[in-house]
């Protein structure tokens, strides 16, 4: 597996970064390295292990549906860049 | 009492400023709160069980009304609105928080040199990194600037700074201590766990933080032992421990590897049985560990967009750009890099090849520990494969810096336990630590060795 410069680019537009020139053309060259020594897990036959995507069993957790405390809308937007007294504010969309 | 304690601690922060453990420090409210607490004792009132306990917390945990940076630029000025649970325990029984720590950009770095407010410097040698990320964490304990220090540890973040400075580190089973208010990285790795001077510290701590939360579902029901009061009762009889074969191969640094022998041979004289052992697929957990955590990253940092709080560009064109120039322009680099890749293998194409079989190795991963833990009680290992080493040594090698979380990372791939004991020093006097794992949830056991350890083979070895 080789990344491409193209390659980069795609993933930077879908990890919603723009790169700069240069960083386009290291984290080129860096992905590569580790794809290479990541590669060594295709040594292993995985065929019939089952993926483990939690350390410990889990089961979902429920509880009533019923409102309770959470932040004002004051608090909520104290740490917004832009906002005004009611919403966040961003560049026009439409 | 407490409060010359505390002021005895703020002015060694003070004095010893330019190792930049902290990020941000609490004089007045902890100077307050020790008189609070004094006056509480002096009254006859009960008090909690960590009353007057000096607390250092890693800026990755949230304190409500205190900044919560994560050592990034894109949070430079946010401020919590909410107690992690970790702290509400804490304060509940009466400690004292003294500040925030420095750390790696989102806990991601094994050096602290990732941090966009500056470098760490190890006190044993300040021309050399802490380790990390909750480097800033273990010198704040190391330079005795706080009793204990919270750090969090995704796959080596405790314990190998722990290793680096000097001191205890503690990684629990992955849920014993509730993440809620700490800021995600890798969510199925992720642990808050503590850094102190001696066992007994840990295990009180571990005592109140510990246990079973609401607000985090994947939080551990398990109950929880009274750590500190077993902490002397270690079971002496049928103690086994694992030494994997894996582990001690060419890239180990020798007066580790010595040490760890003479370990070995301390505990042999003890009566506890030493068997080797073989954990197959260990050799893959480094490539495991990057290709699952930075998925995980990618999705968990894809908040950060410059729209509901942190920084943001001045004047964007469009939405679009708001997002893409605010993350390029306020992200650092590890942290890019690790979105790229994350983003890479979970990515259209790609996804079975890296991320699915990467879960597979996983459990072949975990699979070997629980084959292991059939037959031994513990599996000793170093904490890393060499002291700290210089700063700006690694920077320009990605791989090579990841590749000195090789004996920590295993741990959180399985989901177990393992403490940092500090067991001596090479020969440039900087500490060595060798690493201790046992079974999920056997805390205990850990903390019931650590302390054994360290009274009876640290005292006499190290003369402290």
């Amino acid at each position: 597996m080789k990344i491409t410069k193209e390659l980069i680019l795609h993933i930077a537009e879908l990890s919603h970064l723009k790169l700069k020139e240069d960083e386009i053309e290291k984290f080129q060259i860096e992905l590569n390295q580790i794809l290479e020594y990541v590669d060594n897990l295709n040594e292993i036959d995985t065929s019939s292990i089952e993926p483990l995507s939690h350390p410990l069993p889990i089961v979902n957790v429920f509880r009533e549906d019923r409102v309770e405390k959470s932040i004002t809308r004051e608090e909520a937007l104290k740490n917004a860049p832009e906002a005004t007294d009611e919403f966040f504010k961003v560049p026009k969309v439409i | 009492m407490i409060v010359e304690k505390v002021e005895n601690y703020l002015k060694r922060i003070q004095d010893k400023k330019h190792l930049n453990a902290f990020l941000e420090v609490f004089s007045e409210e902890s100077i307050q709160r020790a008189n609070q607490l004094e006056k509480k004792i002096h009254n006859g009132e009960s008090v909690g069980k960590l009353c007057g306990t000096v607390v250092a917390v890693k800026d990755n945990i949230a304190i409500k009304d205190k900044k919560l940076t994560c050592g990034s630029k894109i949070l430079e000025n946010f401020t919590s609105l909410y107690n992690a649970t970790v702290i509400e325990k804490l304060l509940a029984e009466d400690a004292i928080i003294i500040g925030k720590t420095n750390l790696d950009e989102f806990a991601m770095g094994s050096s602290n040199e990732n941090s966009a407010f500056g470098i760490v410097k190890n006190p044993y040698d300040e021309k050399r990194v802490p380790g990390g990320s909750s480097g800033g964490s273990a010198v704040a304990v190391a330079s005795e600037m706080c009793d204990v220090a919270l750090g969090s540890d995704t796959g080596g973040s405790i314990r190998q700074p722990a290793a680096f400075c000097g001191v205890y580190g503690l990684k629990p089973t992955y849920g014993r201590v509730s993440r809620f208010g700490l800021v995600a990285f890798a969510s199925s790795f992720d642990c808050i766990g503590l850094i102190a001077r001696d066992s007994i510290s840990l295990a009180k701590t571990l005592n109140v933080i510990s246990g079973y939360d609401l607000k985090d579902s994947t939080s551990s029901n398990q109950k929880v032992p009274e750590y500190d009061s077993i902490i002397q009762n270690l079971p002496k009889d049928n103690i086994t421990f694992g030494v994997p074969v894996e582990f001690f191969n060419d890239g180990l640094q020798s007066d580790i590897k010595n040490k760890i022998f003479e370990i070995i041979e301390f505990l042999k004289s003890n009566s506890f049985q030493i068997l080797e052992i073989s954990l197959p697929h260990i050799k893959y957990s480094i490539a495991d560990y990057y290709l699952l955590t930075t998925a995980e990253a990618s999705s968990n940092l894809s908040r950060y967009d410059g729209v509901k709080y942190g920084s943001r560009i001045e004047l964007p064109q469009s939405i679009k750009d708001l997002y893409t120039q605010t993350r390029d322009e306020y992200f650092g680099n590890e942290v890019k890099r690790r979105i790229m890749l994350g983003t890479f293998v979970l990515s259209a194409g790609y996804y079975d090849a890296y991320y699915l079989k990467a879960q597979k190795v996983r459990r072949l991963i975990q699979n070997d520990f629980i084959d292991a833990f059939n037959k031994v009680d513990f599996i000793i290992s170093p904490t890393t494969p060499t002291t700290a080493f210089k700063i700006g040594e690694k920077t320009d090698n990605p791989l090579s810096m990841y590749l000195s979380d090789i004996y920590t990372t295993s741990a959180n791939l399985a989901g177990l336990p393992a403490i940092n004991i500090p067991i001596g020093f090479d020969s440039n006097k900087l500490p060595i630590g060798m690493q201790l794992m046992a079974n999920f949830f056997k805390e205990d056991l850990l903390l019931q060795m650590s302390y054994f350890i360290e009274n009876n083979f640290n005292k006499n070895k190290l003369g402290n």
